[in-house]
C-alpha cells in the first residue's frame, strides 16, 4: 500500500486510538529525525509526553506498552520514527482522560482520532474533562485500512502474516510466516470481546457479514467467574496446564468410540461442558481443565461460525485479528485446525502479528489523511 | 388399581407407587405386540402397536326374500342396521419418568399374553443402561437402533400424519402457539435436535437425510456450566432461575461499548456485544438468575445464528428444532425463536413440534414395523386416547407443569384409507380447511365450547337411545360424558392441546370419544327412518320440479338443496325442532328460509353458468340423510345429469352424526333408480358415480381426502364442486380456493355464527366462485 504524499503534516504528537469493550489499543508515532531546529521549537510537554511513553513499558497498574511488536525506521509523511503500539482496560479510561488534562493536551492543537464504541460513548467525558475533542471514526473502516498499511509496510523486515503448517498434526504444527500477494477477497473476523466478521473485497469494498456475542469477553468472563482469576493472562496462563476432555463430554464418551453414521470422530467434543451435568465430575475438576474447556469452546464456535460465513460467502483466505488472539497459541492452532480439518484443507486461517491493533493503526492513518485533506 | 406390582415380586429400588388406574395408561395391552423404547436422560417413551376392537355400524340392504324382519319400525325398513365388531390397527405411546421404568416393565410383563413379540426396538441415550433390565423383565431381546434415524422417521411420521403438528411459538401473542397447516411435500427441511450437543440434519426424502453440521453448545452446556455457576443441579431449575434473571447485569450490551447504538451497522444499543462481558470488567457478585439468563441467551442465539447459517447454506426454509433443550420449554422456544428471527431477518420461522418427545420412540417403532408397512397408511390422531400438548409456561399453570412427572399419551389410529390433497386445490401448500381458528379467537372459543358442553347432554340420551336393548350402554354413555366434558375443560384451559382449536376438532374429539365407547353411531335408527320418510316424497318432489319452466325449476332446485340442508341434527336449533316435531315437513323448511337476497348471494351469477354450455363433471360433497339428501340434493343432481353433466357424489366413510355415509348412500341410490329413470341410466352408464370421502368427520378436510376420490375427480376431468351444509362449507372450506368452479351452499342454522356473519338464523349462504384465468392454468 502506497502512502498519500502528504502536503500538509499534521502536528505532533502522532497517536491513533481504538476504545473497545475491554481494552484501549493506542499507537504512538515517535519521530526520530527530529532537527534541532525541531527540538528547540518542541514545546516541553510535547516533549514530555514523548520521553514519558518511549522510555517506560508501563504506565500506570495496567499499562503496557508491547515493545516487540514496535515498527522501526518507518517512513509516514516525509518523517521517520518508530511506530508504538501501547494498550490498556477500558476501565482505566478515566484516568487517561485525567492525565490527558493533567499534561495540557490540549493546548498541543492535535487532532485526536478515535475508533471503537469508546469513541462515541466518552467523546462527552474528553470534550467536559479535559477540553479535548475526538475526530470518531467507524471502527471496521480503521481495522482494515490499518491492516493493509501494517501488512503493506511489514513487520520490521518480517512479513507481518503467518499460518501454521500441519495444521492437523499437533506434532508437526509449525508457525510460518507468510507473504500475499493478494488478500483479497478475505473474510476477516475480528475477536475482541465480541466478534465481528467481515468480507473485505477491495481496500474500500467490504460488507460485516455477521458476529457472535461469544468472544474474548465471553472467555475472560467466563473463567473470571468459574476460577476467580482476574486478568487475561491468568486465564491463560491456566489454560495452558488444563484438559479440556475432563469438561466436555466427547463422542466417544456417548458412542464407545466414533459415530460412523455421521462420520464423527470418537475425539470431536459432543457436548461442551458436557460433563459438569453430574456432580461427581463438578466436584472432582480443576480450575485449569475449567480455563481449557471455556477456552476451547469459544474458540471451536468462532471457528466453526467463522467457516460457515467463509462457505456461504464463497472465500477461502480466513484471516483471525483481535486480542483475544493475543499470547494465545491454543487458540490460533485450534482455528488453524477447525479450518482445515472441517473444511478438507479448502480453507486456510492466516494470522496477523499485531491482532488487535489494527483499528487504532487505522485511526492514525486518518489523522495523516486528515491533515491531507485540510 | 394401583399400577404398582413391587409388593409381591419383592421391592425394586427404582419403584415408585403409581396410583392411575393402568386402563388408562397401558391401554390395550392385551393386544399388544411389537414394542419400542427410547430412554432418553431423564425420560422413557415407550411404543407398541395394538389392535383394537370396536363396535361398527353396517347397513346392508334388507333381504326381502328373506321376510324376517330384524326391525321394528313400521312397514318396509329400508335397509338393516347391524352392528358389527372390527378391528383397526393403533399405536400407542406413552411418556414417563424414567424413575416408573420397573415398575412399568413389571406391569407390561404381566399383561402381554401375545407370544409373538420376540423383539423390542430400543434407542435413545438410555438405551443401554436399562438393556439387561429390559431383557430381563420382559424376555425381549433389546436390538438398538441409531438415534438420530429413529429421530428423522419420528419426525417425517408425525408431519406426514397430524395435521397441526408443527407450531410458530410467540410469547407475547394472545395464542402463544400458532400452528402451521402441514404441507402436503414435507420435504426438503432441516431438524435441528438440541440434546447434549447440537446436531443439524437435513431431510431430503423419507430414507434420505444427513448431518449437515451440529455444535458442542448445546444442553449439555446450559445444564453443565449452569450447574457450575449457579450450584443449581436440576436442568428444570436452571430454566426457572433464567427465566427471573436480567442477562444486562452480566452480558456486555452494545451500548456499553457505545454509549448508544452502533448506528452504521444498524446494531441497537441493547444488542449483546459480548456474552459474560461484564462479568470480566467489573469486579463484582454476579446474581444466579442473572447468570443463568445470560447462559441461556447465549446457548440460544449461538445454536440460532448455527441453524440459520446452515439453513442458507442449504437453501432450507423449513426448520424444526427439538431435543431436551427445547421440549416443551417456553422460555427456550422463545429465545430460539428469537434468535432465528434476528438471524434471518424475519425470512426464517422457527417451528417445534407438539410430539417432539415421541420422535425417537415413533421412529424406533417404525423401525421394528416395517414389515407391517405403516408408512404405506394414513394415520390419524386420536383425540380420545392422546393427553394432547400441556400448558407449558410455569407462570400460566404451575398444576399442570407437574403432570410431565406421570404419564403422557399418544395414540394413532391407521385409517383404512391412504388420504391425499383434492387435486383441484389451488394451492395445497396455503390450503387451510378451517373457517374460524378457536385458538386465536377468544370470543369464538367461549361460544363454541359452551355450546359444546351444552349439547353435551342431548349426545348422551341419544347414544343410550341408539343401543336400548343394552342395558350398559347408560354407563358407557356416562363414561363418555366425563371423557368430553373432561377434553372440553382441558381446552378451554390449554386450546392448543390438539392443534389448532376449531369447530371441526370440537366435533371429531366428540366422535372419537363416542367411538371410544362403542357407540359407533348413535344416529343410525334415526337416519334410517328419515331416510324411508324422504323416499316416499321423492317422486312427488321429481314431478313438481318437473312441470316449472327452465328458469324457476333451476330456483326450486337450489332452494330445495338449501330447504333440505336445514334437517339437520348437529344443528341445535334444528334438532329441538326435530325431536319434538317429526313432521317438520320439507315445504316448511323452504317457508323458513332466509328471502332473497340471501346473506351471500351468488345465485344470479350461477343461473347465467347454467344458461352457458354443462359442465364436465359435478364433484358433490353432501352432507345429512333423510330429505337433505334425497329430496335436495337428488334433485338437484338429476338436473345436472339430464343437463349432460357427470356426477361423483362424495359422503364419508365412516358415520359422524346424521351425514349420510357411503354405503347408506349406495342403498338409498340403488332405491332411488329403481323409482327414476334418470338415475337408473346415469348409474348403469356410470355418469352417476358414489365414492367415499375417507373422513368420519361432519367437517371436511380437502387435503386429507380418499386416494380412490382423488383419482376419480381427476380421471373424470372434474370441472364442479359442491359443497354442502355447515360443516364442509362454512366451517371448512369456507375461504377454500380452488382451480375449478365451486359452489359452497349452506343454511346457518346457528343463530350467534348467523350473526357473525352479519346474518339472522337460517340465512343462506350460495356462494359461487370461478377462478380467474391465471389461476386455472396454474
Amino acid at each position: 500500500m502506497k502512502l498519500r504524499r502528504c502536503s500538509r503534516k499534521p502536528a505532533f504528537p502522532w497517536f491513533g486510538m481504538d476504545i473497545g469493550g475491554t481494552l484501549v489499543k493506542l499507537v504512538y508515532f515517535e519521530p526520530k529525525d527530529i532537527t534541532e531546529e525541531e527540538e528547540l521549537e518542541e514545546v516541553e510537554n510535547l516533549k514530555s509526553i514523548r520521553r514519558y511513553l518511549t522510555s517506560n513499558t508501563a504506565y500506570g497498574k495496567t499499562g503496557v506498552r508491547d515493545v516487540h511488536l514496535e515498527l522501526h525506521n518507518l517512513t509516514i509523511c516525509g518523517r521517520t520514527g518508530n511506530l508504538h503500539f501501547i494498550r490498556f482496560p477500558t476501565a482505566a479510561m478515566h484516568r487517561f482522560i485525567q492525565m490527558g488534562r493533567d499534561k495540557h493536551f490540549s493546548s498541543l492543537h492535535t487532532t485526536l482520532c478515535a475508533t471503537g464504541g469508546g469513541a462515541y460513548k466518552f467523546e462527552n467525558d474528553f470534550r467536559t474533562m479535559a477540553d479535548l475533542e475526538l475526530l470518531k471514526l467507524d471502527e471496521l473502516d480503521c481495522l482494515i485500512q490499518g491492516l493493509l498499511y501494517i501488512d503493506s509496510v511489514g513487520f520490521n523486515d518480517h512479513p507481518e502474516c503467518y499460518y501454521f503448517e500441519n495444521p492437523s498434526d499437533t506434532q508437526n504444527c509449525i508457525k510460518e510466516p507468510c507473504c500475499l500477494d493478494n488478500l483479497f477477497p478475505m473474510l476477516l473476523v475480528n475477536i475482541g470481546s465480541g466478534v465481528s466478521i467481515l468480507a473485505v473485497y477491495t481496500k474500500d469494498n467490504y460488507k460485516r457479514v455477521t458476529g457472535t456475542s461469544l468472544g474474548g469477553g465471553t472467555f475472560l468472563g467466563l473463567c473470571c467467574l468459574l476460577t476467580g482469576c482476574e486478568t487475561f493472562e491468568e486465564a491463560l496462563e491456566m489454560a495452558s496446564k488444563g484438559d479440556s476432555t475432563n469438561v466436555d463430554k466427547l463422542v466417544k464418551d456417548i458412542y464407545g468410540g466414533d459415530y460412523q453414521r455421521f462420520g464423527l470422530q470418537g475425539s470431536a467434543v459432543a457436548s461442551s461442558f458436557g460433563h459438569m451435568m453430574s456432580k461427581e465430575k463438578r466436584d472432582s475438576i480443576s480450575k485449569e481443565d475449567l480455563a481449557r474447556a471455556t477456552l476451547v469452546t469459544i474458540t471451536n464456535n468462532i471457528g466453526s461460525i467463522a467457516r460457515m460465513c467463509a462457505v456461504n460467502e464463497k472465500i477461502e483466505r480466513v484471516v483471525f485479528v483481535g486480542n483475544f488472539l493475543r499470547i494465545n497459541t491454543v487458540s490460533t492452532k485450534l482455528l488453524a485446525y477447525a479450518m482445515d480439518f472441517w473444511s478438507k484443507g479448502q480453507l486456510r486461517a492466516l494470522f496477523l502479528e499485531h491482532e488487535g491493533y489494527f483499528g487504532a493503526v487505522g485511526a492514525f492513518l486518518d489523522l495523516l489523511k486528515s491533515a491531507d485533506d485540510a | 388399581m394401583a399400577l404398582c406390582g413391587g409388593a409381591d415380586r419383592g421391592s425394586h429400588s427404582m419403584d415408585k407407587s403409581i396410583t392411575l388406574p393402568p386402563d388408562e395408561i397401558f391401554r390395550n395391552l392385551e393386544n399388544a405386540k411389537r414394542f419400542a423404547i427410547d430412554i432418553g436422560g431423564s425420560l422413557t417413551k415407550l411404543a407398541y402397536y395394538s389392535t383394537v376392537q370396536h363396535q361398527v355400524a353396517k347397513v346392508r340392504s334388507f333381504d326381502h326374500s328373506a321376510k324376517v324382519s330384524l326391525q321394528e319400525t313400521d312397514g318396509d325398513p329400508l335397509y338393516e342396521i347391524s352392528v358389527q365388531e372390527e378391528i383397526t390397527a393403533r399405536l400407542h405411546f406413552i411418556k414417563f419418568e424414567n424413575a416408573y421404568i420397573e415398575t412399568c416393565l413389571d406391569f407390561i410383563k404381566d399383561h402381554l399374553v401375545n407370544t409373538e413379540t420376540k423383539v423390542i426396538k430400543a434407542t435413545g441415550g438410555g438405551a443401554h443402561k436399562f438393556k439387561d433390565l429390559i431383557e430381563k423383565k420382559l424376555k425381549l431381546k433389546v436390538d438398538k437402533e441409531d438415534e438420530m434415524t429413529c429421530l428423522i422417521k419420528g419426525c417425517n411420521f408425525v408431519l406426514k400424519n397430524i395435521p397441526h403438528e408443527a407450531f410458530v411459538y410467540a410469547k407475547h401473542a394472545d395464542s402463544e402457539f400458532r400452528f402451521q397447516n402441514t404441507h402436503p411435500d414435507i420435504f426438503p427441511y432441516m431438524l435441528i435436535n438440541i440434546g447434549s450437543g447440537v446436531s443439524i440434519v437435513k431431510v431430503e426424502a423419507e430414507d434420505k437425510f444427513e448431518r449437515i453440521g451440529g455444535s458442542s453448545i448445546g444442553g449439555g452446556t446450559f445444564w453443565g456450566l449452569g450447574a457450575l455457576l449457579t450450584k443449581t443441579k436440576r436442568f428444570d431449575e436452571l430454566l426457572q432461575l433464567a427465566s427471573k434473571g436480567q442477562h444486562t447485569n452480566v452480558d456486555m450490551l452494545v451500548k456499553d461499548i457505545y454509549g448508544g447504538a452502533y448506528g452504521s451497522l444498524g446494531l441497537t444499543g441493547d444488542l449483546i456485544a459480548s456474552s459474560f462481558g461484564k462479568s470480566a470488567t467489573t469486579d463484582k457478585e454476579f446474581s444466579k438468575e442473572d447468570m443463568a439468563k445470560s447462559l441461556l441467551h447465549m446457548i440460544s442465539n449461538d445454536i440460532g445464528q448455527l441453524a440459520c447459517l446452515y439453513a442458507k447454506l442449504h437453501n432450507l426454509t423449513r426448520v424444526y428444532f427439538g431435543g431436551f433443550f427445547i421440549r416443551g420449554h417456553p422460555v427456550t422456544m422463545h429465545t430460539i425463536t428469537y434468535s432465528i428471527n434476528f438471524f434471518t431477518k424475519g425470512e426464517v420461522q422457527a417451528l417445534f413440534l407438539r410430539h417432539e418427545g415421541y420422535l425417537g420412540a415413533i421412529g424406533a417403532f417404525l423401525k421394528g414395523a416395517e414389515e407391517d408397512n405403516p408408512n404405506q397408511y394414513s394415520w390419524e390422531e386420536n383425540y380420545a386416547g392422546s393427553s394432547g400438548l400441556m400448558s407449558v409456561s410455569p407462570e400460566l399453570n404451575p398444576v399442570q407443569r407437574a403432570r410431565s412427572g406421570t404419564f403422557d399419551m399418544l395414540e394413532m389410529d391407521r385409517l383404512e384409507r391412504q388420504l391425499v390433497n383434492l387435486p383441484l386445490l389451488q394451492d395445497a401448500t396455503s390450503y387451510i380447511p378451517d373457517t374460524v381458528d378457536l385458538t386465536e379467537d377468544a370470543l369464538a372459543r367461549e361460544y363454541w365450547l359452551y355450546c359444546f358442553e351444552e349439547a353435551l347432554d342431548g349426545v348422551v340420551k341419544r347414544a343410550i337411545a341408539s343401543q336400548k336393548d343394552q342395558p350398559e350402554a347408560v354407563e358407557r354413555a356416562e363414561k363418555f360424558r366425563q371423557k368430553y366434558r373432561h377434553k372440553l375443560q382441558t381446552l378451554r384451559h390449554q386450546p392448543f392441546a390438539y392443534g389448532s382449536l376449531t369447530v371441526r376438532s370440537l366435533l371429531d374429539t366428540r366422535e372419537h370419544c363416542l367411538n371410544e365407547f362403542n357407540f359407533p353411531d348413535p344416529y343410525s335408527k334415526i337416519k334410517q327412518k328419515e331416510n324411508d320418510m324422504a323416499l316416499k316424497y321423492y317422486l312427488k318432489v321429481v314431478k313438481s320440479v318437473e312441470e316449472l319452466s327452465w328458469e324457476q325449476r333451476q330456483f326450486t332446485l337450489a332452494k330445495g338443496l338449501l330447504a333440505g340442508n336445514v334437517f339437520d341434527w348437529g344443528a341445535k336449533a334444528v334438532s329441538d325442532v326435530l325431536e319434538s316435531d317429526p313432521e317438520f315437513g320439507f315445504e316448511q323448511a323452504k317457508q323458513q328460509l332466509q328471502e332473497r337476497p340471501w346473506l351471500v348471494d351468488a345465485y344470479n351469477q350461477w343461473i347465467e353458468r347454467l344458461k352457458g354450455p354443462p359442465h364436465k363433471c359435478a364433484l358433490f360433497f353432501v352432507d345429512n340423510s333423510g330429505i337433505d339428501i334425497i329430496l335436495g340434493v337428488f334433485p338437484f343432481i338429476r338436473e345436472l345429469l339430464i343437463r349432460g353433466t357427470e356426477v361423483v357424489l362424495a359422503s364419508n366413510s365412516g358415520p359422524a352424526l346424521n351425514d349420510v355415509t357411503n354405503s347408506e348412500l349406495q342403498i338409498l341410490t340403488e332405491r332411488i333408480a329403481a323409482m327414476d329413470p334418470v338415475i337408473h341410466a346415469a348409474l348403469r352408464e356410470d355418469r352417476l358415480a358414489l365414492v367415499q370421502n375417507g373422513s368420519s368427520s361432519p367437517c371436511l378436510d380437502l387435503s386429507r381426502l380418499d386416494k380412490v376420490l382423488a383419482t376419480v375427480i381427476r380421471e373424470r376431468g372434474t370441472d364442479l364442486v359442491i359443497i354442502e351444509g355447515m360443516g364442509r362449507a362454512i366451517h371448512t372450506n369456507y375461504y377454500a380456493m380452488l382451480s375449478c368452479e365451486s359452489l359452497k351452499l349452506a343454511v346457518i342454522k346457528n343463530s350467534w355464527l348467523a350473526e357473525r356473519l352479519g346474518g339472522k338464523i337460517f340465512s343462506v349462504v350460495f356462494k359461487y366462485e370461478v377462478p380467474s384465468k391465471a389461476q386455472e392454468q396454474h
